[in-house]
């Protein structure tokens, strides 16, 4: 065979790498993000006085520098790296969960209004649990946030859905402007809310827009806990659901698969998810475009690698870009989503020239 | 077998298919033939249990699919519809390991991958495995599918005396002349095998050629059946056609179906010289 025959035998070859290997890279990215994201701040705290850190915490010491690193990396960065770890893994699984359901790889929960319509519900539950809502709200606690973000990302989900069951398959663009239409409504009602609201907690607008993890707390990790658990539970169940709709809805069932369940399922996660990581850190958009796209670059399509990986990824992801969040303007801090933009929205686009806008593909 | 029974279809006030009954066998290969809307898809469907039909039933070696679940029933048919789009880049032994990788069928990849390349020699695709199914020409796609299915039934945990089914909906519409003869002998072999196949085709020499049995339909019913000789006839196929047919005898003594407009076109012309 000469060169150019075997140029020409592997145009258009996709060569995967194994499973293992693709999980064992990104479970080394996951820690050392997580690694760097405890030891760098704006304080300039190192990762050397966690000992002291912990002794303080276990109570064997009140020295009172000890003290404040065990503020600082116990109560500040270690739960900050906790949700961040959380919002990214949900984001990138729900919107790789989006693009299969949707058959459509340019879904993504924050461009076709999912988690407008969360941050809305949870927008709409501040303001109520300070007045009319508050029998119903507060015996919810912490949970009522997520609980209501789940609530608002659900509706949207199930909007798209049935827009979508209206149309047979929804052409990309058609998905993408009636989300950005829902997703527009949804944004300017939660903006009237909050510039007419005076509550302390809906005063940063910012959060809410453009998505920030600057009010991390272990009460907001606790309060996400059980959604954690439910789409660690939930995601492995759709992994072959998802391929098999892949190849069309009717092909899906042909191949025995149950695809109400699995619709049923994937559009619930997707809630979840969304609802979740929005009650902690606002809207926070491209994530899930960018971090499924990158995984079916690597390993392919198959949703047995896409939605683990996507999870691992996206937490890295995200734990990585509020590092730079934190720390490049110090000591203002950027909302961590205008640091996704800048990355995703290039993507975004160029994901939007390679398939021509409107194309049906 | 694999048998529909007197189907009907209504969407609001149209009537896809009235009364349509088919029966298709073990080791049969039957064609389903008709002019452009008879309702051909429509009855395939129907008898893949894609959807409920508005009357009537469709029964798996006695047995009512809607009492078979989803997974059990992939075990003993499988579909190649009419157009697939799959935007995702798959690779072609990818795609065809879908066919093994069903829920219910417990089957290991290893096996997975052993069937799907069988099913990709049979269908010529053996070296296209490593390729993305968006490089390939419509007519590979189709082939890749074509395995998809062919690895589904032969991969499935399925007892010996169950029927296997095998439907197909025009697998030979966007292929050249040499491939539409390979696939067709590809799926008459599967039908050799003891498959029960049942084939959605327009060219109705290719039927001639290929199909133990026929059934004809128009405006959803069935207008005729049985053997290729019996149907391929030029009254019945002239008028449920719509147009004046001529049918030959080939040397083999297998029927040819033309339409006189084009035997009276080639005629004049050879007068003419």
């Amino acid at each position: 065979m000469t060169t150019l025959d075997a140029k020409l035998a592997s145009a258009g070859t996709a060569v995967r790498p194994s499973r293992r290997k693709v999980f064992v890279a990104l479970t080394f990215l996951l820690i050392a993000s997580a690694v760097l994201s405890l030891a760098i701040g704006p304080t300039g705290i190192s990762l050397q006085a966690l000992p002291r850190a912990i002794a303080v915490s276990l109570g064997y010491t009140d020295d009172l520098a000890a003290a404040r690193d065990r503020l600082v990396l116990i109560d500040l960065r270690l739960p900050r790296t906790l949700l961040a770890a959380f919002v990214g893994a949900a984001l990138a699984t729900s919107g790789a969960i989006m693009q299969g359901l949707f058959r459509n790889p340019l879904a993504d929960p924050g461009l076709v209004g999912v988690s407008s319509g969360a941050a809305l519900a949870a927008v709409a539950t501040i303001v109520l649990g300070q007045g009319i809502g508050a029998p119903l709200i507060a015996p919810l606690g912490i949970y009522a946030l997520p609980i209501a973000a789940f609530g608002g990302g659900l509706i949207m989900t199930l909007l798209l859905v049935s827009i979508a069951a209206r149309q047979g398959q929804l052409a990309v663009g058609t998905l993408l402007l009636a989300g950005l239409a829902i997703g527009a409504l949804a944004g300017a009602i939660s903006s009237v809310i909050v510039t007419a609201s005076d509550d302390r907690q809906l005063r940063d607008l910012t959060l809410w827009q453009m998505g920030s993890l600057s009010g991390a707390s272990w009460q907001k990790v606790f309060a996400i806990v059980p959604f954690a658990i439910a789409i660690a539970l939930l995601a492995p169940r759709l992994t072959r659901g998802l391929n098999g709709l892949l190849l069309g809805e009717a092909e899906a069932m042909h191949l025995g698969i149950d695809t109400e369940r699995i619709k049923r399922i994937a559009i619930a996660t997707t809630a979840a998810a969304v609802g979740a990581a929005v009650a902690v850190a606002g809207i926070i958009g491209f994530v899930g475009l960018v971090v499924p796209h990158i995984m079916r670059l690597i390993s392919g399509p198959d949703h047995r690698v896409v939605l683990p990986g996507s999870a691992i990824l996206g937490a890295s992801l995200v734990i990585f870009a509020d590092i730079v969040a934190r720390m490049a303007l110090r000591p203002a801090e950027l909302p961590i989503g205008i640091v996704l933009a800048l990355v995703g929205a290039p993507v975004f686009l160029h994901l939007i020239l390679k398939r021509g806008i409107g194309g049906s593909e | 077998m694999l048998e529909a029974r007197n189907i009907t279809v209504k969407r609001g006030s149209k009537v896809l298919l009235s009364e349509a009954s088919v029966a298709i066998v073990p080791g049969r290969l039957t064609a389903l033939i008709g002019p452009n809307g008879a309702g051909k898809s429509t009855l395939l469907r129907v008898m893949a249990g894609e959807f409920r039909p508005t009357e009537g039933s469709v029964h798996l070696d006695g047995e009512d699919i809607r009492s078979i679940s989803a997974a059990r029933l992939a075990t003993r048919r499988s579909v190649v519809a009419q157009s697939i789009n799959l935007s995702f880049p798959f690779t072609v032994l990818e795609v065809v390991m879908l066919g093994a990788t069903v829920p219910g069928f417990g089957v290991r990849e290893l096996e997975a991958a052993t069937s799907a390349r069988q099913a990709l020699r049979a269908v010529g695709l053996s070296s296209f495995e490593a390729r993305t199914i968006n490089e390939l020409s419509g007519g590979e796609r189709q082939r890749v599918h074509i395995a998809r299915a062919l690895c589904q039934l032969s991969a499935a945990p399925r007892p010996s005396s169950e029927t296997a089914a095998l439907l197909l909906d025009e697998p030979t519409a966007s292929l050249d002349l040499k491939h539409q003869a390979d696939v067709l002998a590809v799926i008459k072999e599967q039908s050799k095998n003891g498959r029960a196949v049942l084939l959605v085709i327009h060219d109705l020499n290719l039927a001639a050629a290929f199909a133990d049995d026929i059934v004809l339909m128009a405006d959803g019913r069935i207008v005729g059946r049985g053997m290729p000789d019996d149907v391929l006839n030029e009254d019945l196929l002239s008028h449920t056609y719509g147009c004046r047919l001529r049918i030959e005898t080939g040397i083999d003594g297998r029927r040819l179906v033309f339409p006189s407009a084009i035997t009276d076109r080639l005629s004049k012309g050879a007068v003419a010289e």
